[in-house]
């Protein structure tokens, strides 16, 4: 368990409903994140996990609750949270490190010395191990290298909690594994916090301090694990595998009383 | 996304294979045959041109006054003499001042257009009727408001390229990756800071094939438009040398017509190329 002291966000209460559809995507959803902790939202497709993510960014104002991070409450983007899509979504005009630094020389963004600012990509190219293609324009990177770029572009900005929206989702299977060593390596460096939102049990085996899993409609939780396992965790198949039972089943109960 | 496969590790550096240079070769076939069928397509247009006024025409006809014989002689002429580059320069910069302006309220008005479905709503209609609508049938008025001279030629070819820049435009704006926006979002960008890093740049490309079909249509309908109340440019030369009788001289400007538009349409299409790849 690496978790440090104290919750860095936090959510109460969080409803959302979209204009227009009569059942609730969340409703009344408590929501926890510790320092340093890498929590999964776990569950099948269209149960909410990305809208809550959405919430939790500040992209989307749920229709009640509220967001804490680090106790202050949050109403917008913040530059504290970042934010990577399911799509690196790398700007094809700008090569690949123009891309890590587009956004933090903005108006609304932490004021940063020119120097500060060329450290930090350098970091998070580095961090990623993009730096033989920092002159790359996107459509030169493969699948893998532009989301590790998408990475870094979050981590340039130094963020204190990383969200990820299946971030891995269309990668294949052995650079899927990279990403996810990938996500630990940088998680334990830089020591942040993540939300990681999936549908994929083993992703969330791996990478979780701790998976809370989504179900019914509208989505809540249907159940909570913490997993007490050293990182990586390659070798815990015994462990892991039964835990996978115990989500498989409660994923499947919950369908049968829906 | 344009997110390709894994290139292979260090194949931009390691000398081509041989079925690279294979391909390159094909390559070089295809544009060389290419080349060859355009030369003698152009070849065919000059026959037909050469059959229709020096050979099957009678001698003493009208036609065979507009024979490429006596033309390409005058073309040497014209091309020597001071008063053709005159008019070239002239005709070239109405058409470049037309379509600045056509640039400089087309795009601001396609972003527009493209952002707000409010603003498309209202405004297609009204722009479809007025884009139909033959620029030329506005010379009369166009004179009477702007006065003789160059102003109604600006109005004029402004108002007929202002369509493709501004749809174009729009399509561009309704293009873009949602991802970008949501980016810019998330990075709290402003109004401004979306605009100019992330809208501006990724239309360029539509912006750059709605100007280059403009710079078509800007230069077709500029002869027209030369044709009233001006003393300069290539479609007051051409009723000039009407007037002059002087036939060689009138085909030798219409061939410099073509062969500045050829010109024109090709560097618009580097253009594209050059700073949006893949769209020319």
């Amino acid at each position: 368990m690496t978790a440090g002291p104290g919750p860095i966000l936090e959510a109460h209460g969080i409803s959302l409903r979209y204009p227009g559809q009569s059942a609730p995507v969340l409703k009344d959803f408590d929501f926890s994140l510790d320092k340093s902790e890498v929590v999964t939202l776990l569950g099948p497709s269209g149960v909410g996990k990305s809208s809550l993510l959405r919430v939790l960014a500040g992209l989307q104002a749920p229709a009640s609750g509220t967001i804490r991070i680090d106790g202050e409450a949050l109403s917008d983007v913040h530059p504290r949270l970042a934010m990577n899509f399911q799509n690196p979504g790398l700007l094809p005009w700008l090569d690949l490190e123009k891309n890590v630094a587009f956004g933090l020389d903005f108006a609304r963004q932490p004021k940063l010395s020119r120097e500060e600012r060329q450290n930090r990509i350098d970091a998070a190219i580095a961090e990623v191990g993009l730096d033989h293609a920092r002159r790359r324009r996107p459509s030169e990177l493969s699948g893998g290298m532009a989301q590790r770029a998408a990475l870094a572009r979050c981590l340039a900005r130094k963020p204190e909690v990383l969200l990820l929206d299946e971030p891995f989702g269309a990668l294949d299977e052995i650079t899927r594994a990279e990403m996810q060593d990938l996500l630990l390596k940088v998680v334990r460096d830089l020591e942040t916090s993540a939300v990681l939102v999936t549908h994929d049990i083993d992703e969330a085996l791996l990478v979780s301090d701790r998976i809370i899993l989504l179900g019914g409609s509208p989505g809540h939780e249907i159940g909570q694990w913490t997993i007490d396992l050293p990182k990586p965790r390659h070798d815990a198949v015994s462990e892991l595998g039964r835990l996978r039972i115990d989500i498989l089943s409660t994923l499947r109960n919950a369908r049968l009383h829906h | 996304m344009s997110v390709q496969s894994e290139p292979l590790s260090a194949s931009n550096l390691a000398p081509a294979s041989a079925p690279a240079l294979n391909a390159r070769a094909n390559l070089l076939r295809a544009r060389s045959l290419r080349l060859v069928l355009g030369l003698l397509g152009l070849g065919v247009l000059l026959a037909a041109w050469w059959l229709g006024t020096d050979v099957l025409a009678r001698p003493e006809s009208f036609a065979a006054r507009f024979s490429p014989t006596a033309a390409l002689p005058a073309l040497g002429e014209l091309l020597t003499g001071s008063d053709l580059p005159l008019h070239v320069m002239v005709s070239l910069r109405r058409v470049l001042v037309g379509l600045a302006i056509a640039l400089a309220l087309g795009v601001p008005i396609g972003i527009l257009i493209g952002t707000s479905r409010f603003a498309e709503a209202a405004t297609t209609p009204a722009f479809q009727f007025l884009r139909m609508i033959s620029p030329l049938s506005w010379m009369p008025v166009a004179v009477m408001v702007f006065g003789v001279g160059d102003a109604p030629i600006y109005f004029l070819i402004a108002f007929a390229t202002i369509w493709p820049i501004m749809l174009s435009t729009a399509a561009g704006v309704r293009a873009l990756d949602p991802q970008w926006l949501l980016l810019s979002r998330s990075l709290a960008a402003t109004r401004w800071e979306t605009l100019s890093r992330i809208v501006i740049p990724g239309i360029l490309g539509h912006v750059l094939t709605g100007a280059r079909l403009a710079i078509g249509i800007a230069w077709i309908i500029l002869v027209p438009c030369e044709m009233l109340g001006v003393s300069a440019g290539l479609g007051y030369f051409i009723l000039d040398t009407r007037d002059r009788l002087a036939y060689p001289e009138l085909m030798a400007t219409i061939l410099i017509i073509g062969v500045i538009g050829f010109a024109l349409d090709s560097l618009a299409r580097a253009l594209v190329g050059r700073f949006a790849p893949g769209q020319a």
